[in-house]
């Protein structure tokens, strides 16, 4: 795979015919900016073609500041773009957020404190107008996928910030959406339970062919989950680079120990050495 | 449960514990430098004193406390309803916020003064309107900061589902302020009994607790006086309890776990 194929707006416009079917998101000259017409106009994105096929594993990466997580936003048309066309699952953003098109984890669980686990993992059914049996089959059955089966009745304060997290993987996938969007969904978590989350979210992804956008800071995780890792750069929010991973189907613990996956590490750290600054924002983890 | 009984009675021990001794050494005072009764009525008189007098005291409690207990639900009825407003009409924050402060400000002498002009002077309305201000104020703001101070992750998650004003009260912004409604209780509850009390030193009827005990300690009898404190001090307690125990079975943490787990 060609790097600069997935980036080049033309590429783009080629695909749209042939497999728009086959593209969970089209972003094509998209740009936000903040505080616009004003003095302190922020660039957060400027410009930005992607797109990305259905049931891939997509992560952005780059320094603080560089737009990653307003590119999500984008996608799941939680703010509009300055300029630019969205497409989520082949319409308008805005549709694909009214039709529940997708589901979506933030760094914080922020599961609701005043409803059981099952409830919070139903919040979404609820939304779309689900029958209550029919909410509680599905929740019970996220649960057993997210291995939380006995923990139905619980209140999500007495569980772990990995339970947690779990509970917010299994709400955003409740409704079976298609895409999931993640803004460093592991970010609060340490780091055995957010290697093993890693793997957990990769079978379940794989086992419901969901296509997955992914915000992280990490590198190796970035690398460990992706198809393809997309390097930002700041000021103004920009795609510089779009590496490739091939760790193949299958991954475990021992993956992390191949050298295609320290190759894969070194071309995603090399690319965001050349994003300008990089070292002075400090925004990236090496772990 | 018999774990919390025995964690209840734990904390209860040190303040009971204080208080038996403070009481015997007011006794012990009283007794040793042999204090004259206008000066200090010992425990022992202002106990037989509340006991031999009931009937007067709890017709008098009776008055206070449903002077209390109708400001409390009128003033608490209104703050939530303004502060829905505010939430809904952001506008008009910058009109009520500062006004209602301005109001909270006002001596409460004053204000129930010029209440009492207003009504009859046996009416308990002048009392029940000014408790109602007071209460109308904690309650107000403590429950729009919990309309409004909602986790940002919580209002993404309902905008990703589309969702509109209604359901966004309904799942998230009313269950964040139940929380807040019951602090702001737990606060107005006593304070309630307070302002029924000190209103009562401003004109009215001459039947409450504040009353009998500004015309008993201004008298000589001192004893009677002190079994009205007695009461008055009962009676904020019993609001009190009243409040707490609204709050334990209302917000997550308490007992609402348990509730939940029946009605499913």
């Amino acid at each position: 795979m060609n790097p600069v194929d997935a980036v080049a707006g033309d590429g783009a416009a080629e695909e749209v015919g042939a497999t728009a079917a086959a593209d969970a998101v089209v972003l094509r000259g998209v740009s936000k900016h903040f505080n616009t017409g004003r003095k302190g106009t922020v660039h957060a994105l400027d410009d930005v073609d992607l797109t990305i096929r259905r049931g891939e594993f997509v992560s952005l990466i780059g320094p603080s500041g560089c737009g990653k997580s307003t590119l999500l936003r984008l996608i799941a048309n939680l703010i509009e773009p300055t300029a630019g066309e969205v497409v989520v699952n082949g319409k308008p953003a805005r549709q694909a957020r009214r039709d529940q098109d997708y589901g979506m984890a933030f760094q914080q669980a922020g599961l609701f404190d005043w409803r059981t686990v099952a409830r919070n993992v139903e919040l979404p059914l609820e939304m779309k107008g689900w029958d209550k049996a029919r909410r509680r089959e599905r929740s019970a059955e996220m649960l057993r996928m997210v291995k939380l089966d006995d923990f139905g009745r619980h209140m999500p304060w007495q569980l772990s910030g990995g339970m947690q997290q779990r509970v917010a993987i299994a709400r955003a996938l409740a409704s079976h959406p298609p895409l999931l969007l993640m803004d460093e969904p592991f970010g609060a978590l340490d780091e055995m339970t957010r290697e093993h989350m890693q793997a957990e979210l990769l079978s379940i992804c794989a086992s419901q062919g969901t296509t997955v956008v992914f915000v992280t800071h990490s590198i190796p995780e970035a690398v460990y989950l992706s198809d393809r890792v997309v390097v930002m750069s700041a000021r103004p929010g920009r795609i510089t680079e779009i590496v490739p991973i091939g760790l193949g189907a299958g991954r475990d613990d021992a993956t992390r120990d191949r050298p295609e996956f320290f190759a894969g590490v070194t071309a995603v750290r090399e690319a965001l050495r050349g994003v300008e600054g990089m070292a002075a924002m400090g925004g990236v983890d090496d772990r | 449960m018999s774990l919390r009984l025995r964690q209840v009675s734990a904390a209860a021990l040190p303040p009971v514990v204080f208080g038996l001794l403070f009481f015997g050494a007011w006794e012990w005072a009283v007794r040793a430098f042999e204090v004259e009764e206008y000066f200090l009525v010992p425990p022992s008189k202002i106990l037989s004193t509340f006991a031999d007098n009931w009937s007067l005291i709890w017709e008098s409690v009776q008055v206070t406390g449903a002077n209390a207990l109708v400001g409390l639900l009128l003033g608490t009825a209104l703050g939530v309803a303004v502060a829905f407003l505010l939430m809904s009409f952001r506008s008009l924050d910058q009109v009520i916020t500062p006004l209602s402060t301005a109001v909270n400000a006002l001596p409460i002498f004053v204000v129930v003064s010029v209440f009492s002009n207003m009504y009859p002077a046996t009416s308990e309305m002048p009392r029940r309107l000014m408790v109602a201000i007071v209460i109308y104020f904690v309650v107000l703001v403590n429950v729009a900061r919990g309309l409004r101070n909602v986790q940002p992750t919580h209002l993404e998650l309902m905008q990703s589902y589309a969702a509109g004003r209604w359901a966004m009260l309904r799942h998230v912004r009313i269950p964040n302020a139940i929380p807040f409604l019951f602090t702001a209780l737990k606060i107005a509850a006593p304070m309630a009994v307070i302002t029924a009390f000190v209103s009562e030193y401003f004109g009215g009827a001459q039947n409450g607790l504040g009353s009998r005990i500004t015309a008993s300690l201004g008298g000589s009898r001192k004893a009677d006086g002190w079994a009205y404190v007695l009461a008055a001090c009962l009676l904020g307690i019993v609001f009190y309890l009243i409040s707490i125990t609204m709050e334990a079975v209302a917000t997550p943490g308490g007992t609402e776990h348990q509730h939940r787990g029946r009605s499913h």
